[in-house]
Parts: C-alpha cells; structure tokens; sequence
C-alpha cells in the first residue's frame, strides 16, 4: 500500500490530505509534490489532514519537520488536523506539537488560521 | 514452543512496506492487540530504513535480513545489515540526532525503537555492517506477572 496525497488552495492555505502510508519510500515523494506546489503557488499557511494515514514512522516526522520549516520561513505557520493516536504519539516524542498546532478536523484548522 | 521465520530482500525502499506487513503477519498468531501491531510495524520500518539509508546508503545492491521468532508472548527481532556500520553508537542513538540531516530525517529511529519494545540492542562493526537485536513482551505476559 502506498501514499495517495491530495493538494488543495483554499484561499491561501495549502491544505495537504495523506491517503495511506507515510514512510521513507513514500516521503521522497510527498516532499516533492509539496514543493513543487509551493513554488507555483502563493501558499501563507499549511493544513495537514491525517485522516485517511494508516500508518507513520519516523520518516514521516522527518518530512513534516521539513515541510514545517519550509512554511515557517516564509513566515507562515503549519495545523495538523484528525491525526490517529498511534501518529500522536510519534509526534508526542519527537516534540513537534510544541511547534505544530493540533486541531480536531479540518475545518476547525482552517478556523484557527483564520480563514474559515 | 518457538516459532521461527526468515526473510532476506534488496535494500529498496519500496521492500519497508513488504517487511513490516510481513513481519505484522508472523506475529498476529499470537494475538496482539491493535497498537502493539502497530508498534512492531513501526520498529521494522525504523530498522529496515536505516538498513537502507545509512547501511547501504540507498545501493540496492545490498540485503536486509530479518528474523523473527515467537515463543509463548515474547517477540524476538533480528535486523541485520552488511553494510558501512556505524561508528558511534552512542551518538546515533541520541534522540533527534541523524547523520543525515540533508535527507529531512528526523532522527527519531532509535528512539522510536526504544519506545516500542523492551529492549534494544545494536552491534555494529565499521564496513560489516550493523544487528539490531530486538525484544519485546506482549501485554498479556505483563497482565499474568501481576
């Protein structure tokens, strides 16, 4: 099973929603779709939807930190929304909630980046 | 009764996937639960991507081997490569700590296997490569030990 990976601009937020598994093999990729769209769009801010991820190792961390360095740099700001408890934990020890905010769904990320 | 299985696959990326599906397979007729399902796939995508990464440095020329054996509520793991080894073991398992930073990884792989299973340990020789050895009891065993 590999990583389905829908992109959409709602207004200026770049929602990114993972369909299936996120691990080295399949981050190569992700990171690179990710890039390619932010360099041909005017992209602010970052909402990730976990909803549909079956499964996440530390190279998912990884490719989320570099996604959510890329953003921050431009002064944007990344929300990870429906994350599942094994993905929480995983962002628990690494320490990433202390830079990326949560939020339940999709709509209430969209809401606290002020564009819902 | 122990149980064994071997499986042996090109350092491919594509191959993490089959190999913690795999070993999730082998282990699921001892009856774990969802998370500790969860928590072997994660420690062999940790292991089998360094195998990977960092023991052949992405040449598929190289092979990932893995043992996997089931006794009573006990998972033992072995993870072995013949790749470049690693040179100091202290700092590779640091949290956060990666040699490869230029790759995005996170740094998260050992620890992530320190947290998923009882216990960790790595042999490693420069240039013969690196075994992981790993152990991990189910929560059925603990719930008896009580």
């Amino acid at each position: 099973m590999g990583l389905a990976v829908n992109l959409e601009l709602k207004h200026t937020v770049l929602c990114i929603r993972l369909d299936g598994e996120l691990d080295h093999h399949t981050a190569d990729m992700l990171r690179s779709q990710v890039e390619e769209y932010l360099r041909k769009h005017t992209v602010n801010h970052i909402v990730l939807n976990l909803e549909g991820l079956s499964f996440m190792d530390s190279s998912g961390l990884g490719v989320i930190l570099g996604r959510y360095k890329q953003i921050k740099s431009q002064n944007g700001e990344m929300v990870v929304c429906a994350i599942s408890p094994a993905v929480k934990r995983l962002f628990e020890m690494s320490g990433l909630f202390k830079i990326i905010k949560l939020e339940e769904d999709e709509e209430l990320a969209l809401q606290a980046l002020g564009v819902a | 009764m122990r149980n064994e299985m071997k499986i042996q696959f090109s350092a491919l990326s594509q191959n993490e996937s089959f190999a913690r599906v795999t070993v999730a397979a082998f282990i699921a007729q001892i009856d774990p639960t969802v998370d500790e399902l969860t928590e072997i796939k994660t420690v062999v995508s940790e292991a089998v991507t360094n195998a990977i990464i960092h023991g052949y440095e992405n040449k598929a020329t190289g092979m990932v081997y893995i043992e996997a054996a089931i006794e009573e509520d006990t998972i033992h793991l072995t993870i072995r490569d013949e790749g470049l080894g690693i040179r100091d073991l202290d700092q590779a398992r640091q949290p956060l700590y990666t040699s490869k930073p230029e790759l995005e990884r996170s740094g998260m792989g050992f620890t992530i296997m320190e947290n998923f299973m009882d216990s960790v340990e790595v042999i490693s020789e420069p240039s013969y490569g690196t075994t992981i050895h790993l152990t991990k009891y189910l929560t059925k065993n603990k719930a008896m030990c009580n």
